[in-house]
């Protein structure tokens, strides 16, 4: 059973920037990059946030870390020793303890590790940042995660460029664990790996949340990744929320024509299975704003009217799953293979009014 | 390893290599490939596997990069042969053959259009280096070229400058400029990586009906199984410098053969399916680029090597009824 209080509860989470353009770099009006975003993590699983590039997942992910300042909402963390705690109304300073419990994966292993800075330094610098701890503290704390993420503390004191993506990888890995953090945000952390590579990373991800009984937030756009990880996804599209769901609901009954599009989209090694497609999502059909209206209105091929006037909230269409859309479609499920297919033709009925 | 059909483009025995300060690098060793007229060739590896590098050969970009041996026997319009490996990478009769006979496509289309003149320009200026245009209207042949691959609101897109557009149409505007000179063979080399899912999979619905409609074929290079999948008519998988197998696309992933091609199907996290515990992984990494194992260059990470065979001889192709073609001995007449 997940504990009754979720590590992480974010609610209303917003954030804007000014959008500067033009030949003097004037303020043309404001992007809300995240846009009133609410959701919860229990501990020790894994919470997917999905969509395409320019959807404020990123933005989410950093708020949450605290590198940037949102404008509204709330990031309540509660793990055994702190109850519940606003990180959002914490000053800098407030916050460094709690900066051990939550840790960060980024997604390019290349550019994350500074090439000047040994292994040892890399590793360590978040144990040094976070407390006062001794050289040979420090050494032995480094070898004891590189060892958890397979990697031997004999690389203590190369440096990054000796080491291929796959192990740069697993050095990000071992400096988000040095701490020993309760709360992983992990950033298209596999995204530039090659495939093999990329499921020796998953795997290593999946057996140190059992160990260590790990919390993640997993970012990324790919759904074949975040199906295997994650035990409960959102769609993020332009800045909201768009529907948000266990994993067994989101890719066997989606509910929002932007996760439909997702899905179909997403490239299968399937040859055949390739002549299902919903109706076609892609070019933006209408006006790029749509004031007022759901974002997805100029792309959607199920609009009306009311979606241009009106934005639809999350609402709950069944236990644990949320969408936000007017309407109940029944939609294309492009993934009808394996268990979930035969769940999906069920609610099907019931959600056809 | 030959095949049947209209071949347009036959590579036999290449072999390229880098000579660096820290050694020699063999990128592609011995590769033979061949790619039939109006079909398209999904070409599949992970990064150093030597298909960007291959690929590049064929229009002669390779360097600095040096073909060693082998052969690029190209078909042209005539019927003619054309040894590529022969030509001067800097030499008039390679210009006759890029862009108008072979064009190729990018990752990032940044590396095909200069980012101080409109798309248009850029177009109409490729088009009459290769006397496409002579005697055309030029703008009318622009916004044909990129109405052709559904440029929304062609005629504005012909004014603008390439950071204007967003990434899908920037790589929509690459193929307008490619296709303009009606090439015969389409090199595409991970052109949508870089893309979100929705985007990419409009491209790829793109250059298809474009590749029937012109007849062409494509050479589609990707690390990516689910974007060859819907791509492609045939797929070759290249592991450390090799084709190690190649067969037409329902076979590949239905039937894999190669224990390669078999471990990277495996080994993907897909979104049409659940997969309960731990995936798959293969053992190992890529060896040291300047130590190539002998014999099968898999061999080293091969969970079915036989030793004394595979560490030491090289594998021939062996041919199958299925129409797929694989080079492994646990496939050898002698030794299965």
């Amino acid at each position: 059973m997940p504990d009754p209080q979720p590590l992480l509860e974010v609610t209303d989470l917003a954030k804007s920037y000014a959008l500067r353009g033009g030949f003097f770099d004037r303020t043309k009006g404001n992007v809300q990059a995240v846009d009133h975003v609410s959701f919860s993590i229990p501990r020790g699983q894994t919470f997917g946030l999905v969509g395409e590039s320019g959807s404020g997942k990123t933005t989410t992910g950093r708020l949450i870390v605290r590198v940037i300042e949102p404008d509204t909402g709330q990031i309540v963390f509660r793990d055994e020793e702190s109850g519940g705690i606003d990180l959002v109304k914490l000053s800098s300073r407030q916050i460094r303890p709690l900066r051990k419990k939550i840790q960060m994966i980024f997604q390019d292993p290349y550019s994350s590790l500074d090439p000047r800075m040994t292994v040892l330094r890399i590793v360590g610098e978040p144990l040094r940042a976070t407390g006062n701890i001794s050289r040979r503290a420090t050494r032995e704390r480094v070898a004891e995660v590189l060892e958890m993420v397979g990697l031997s503390d004999e690389y203590m004191n190369r440096y990054p460029h000796a080491f291929s993506g796959g192990q740069r990888q697993r050095i990000g890995i071992a400096r988000a664990l040095a701490t020993q953090p309760s709360l992983i945000v992990a950033d298209e952390a596999v995204s530039a790996l090659d495939v093999s590579v990329q499921a020796q990373i998953l795997n290593l991800l999946r057996d140190l949340q059992e160990r260590f009984r790990l919390t993640y937030l997993f970012i990324a756009h790919d759904l074949g990744v975040v199906r295997y990880l994650c035990d409960r996804v959102a769609v993020m599209y332009s800045g909201r929320l768009v529907e948000i769901a266990e994993k067994p609901a989101l890719y066997g009954n989606p509910k929002h024509p932007y996760t439909e599009s997702l899905l179909a989209a997403a490239p299968r090694p399937e040859p055949e299975k390739l002549a299902i497609k919903p109706p076609y999502a892609g070019l933006a059909l209408g006006p790029r704003t749509s004031a007022g209206g759901c974002a997805y209105f100029p792309r959607c091929p199920y609009r009306r009217d009311v979606c241009s006037r009106e934005a639809p909230q999350l609402r709950k269409v069944a236990d644990g799953h949320s969408v936000a859309c007017h309407f109940d479609l029944t939609l294309t499920n492009a993934n009808s293979s394996g268990t979930c297919g035969r769940e999906n033709m069920q609610s099907k009925g019931s959600a056809v009014h | 390893m030959r095949s049947e059909g209209n071949t347009i483009l036959d590579i036999q025995d290449l072999t390229i290599r880098f000579h660096m300060r820290q050694g020699l690098v063999t990128a592609v060793d011995g590769l033979e490939l061949s790619l039939e007229e109006g079909r398209v060739l999904g070409v599949v590896g992970e990064s150093g596997c030597g298909k960007s590098v291959m690929s590049r050969a064929l229009i002669r970009i390779e360097a600095p990069g040096t073909i060693e041996k082998g052969h690029v026997r190209y078909v042209d319009r005539d019927g003619c042969e054309v040894a590529i490996e022969k030509l001067d990478p800097a030499g008039p009769a390679i210009r006759r053959i890029r862009w108008k006979e072979i064009a190729m496509i990018f990752q990032e289309p940044m590396a095909s259009f200069g980012p101080q003149h409109t798309i248009g320009e850029q177009i109409a200026e490729a088009m009459e280096l290769h006397g496409i245009l002579c005697g055309r209207d030029r703008r009318e042949a622009v916004v044909a070229s990129l109405d052709s691959v559904r440029m929304p609101r062609p005629a504005e897109t012909a004014e603008q400058y390439p950071y204007q557009l967003s990434g899908g149409m920037r790589q929509r505007a690459m193929i307008a400029m490619a296709l303009s000179c009606r090439p015969r063979i389409l090199i595409a080399d991970e052109p949508t990586t870089a893309l979100d899912v929705s985007t990419e999979s409009q491209i790829l619905d793109l250059l298809r009906e474009r590749q029937m409609a012109l007849g062409m074929s494509i050479l589609y290079i990707s690390h990516n199984l689910g974007v060859v999948a819907h791509i492609a008519d045939d797929v070759a998988v290249m592991y450390l410098g090799r084709v190690v197998e190649r067969a037409p696309v329902r076979v590949l992933f239905a039937a894999p053969k190669h224990p390669y091609t078999r471990a990277l199907l495996r080994s993907l996290a897909r979104v049409d399916r659940d997969i309960p515990g731990r995936l798959e992984v293969l053992s190992g990494g890529l060896p040291d680029p300047f130590l190539r194992p002998a014999g099968c260059v898999f061999h080293q990470r091969c969970p079915e090597c036989i030793s004394g065979l595979c560490d030491r001889v090289v594998p021939r192709w062996v041919r199958l009824g299925d129409g797929s073609a694989v080079a492994c001995h646990l496939y050898g007449g002698d030794h299965a």
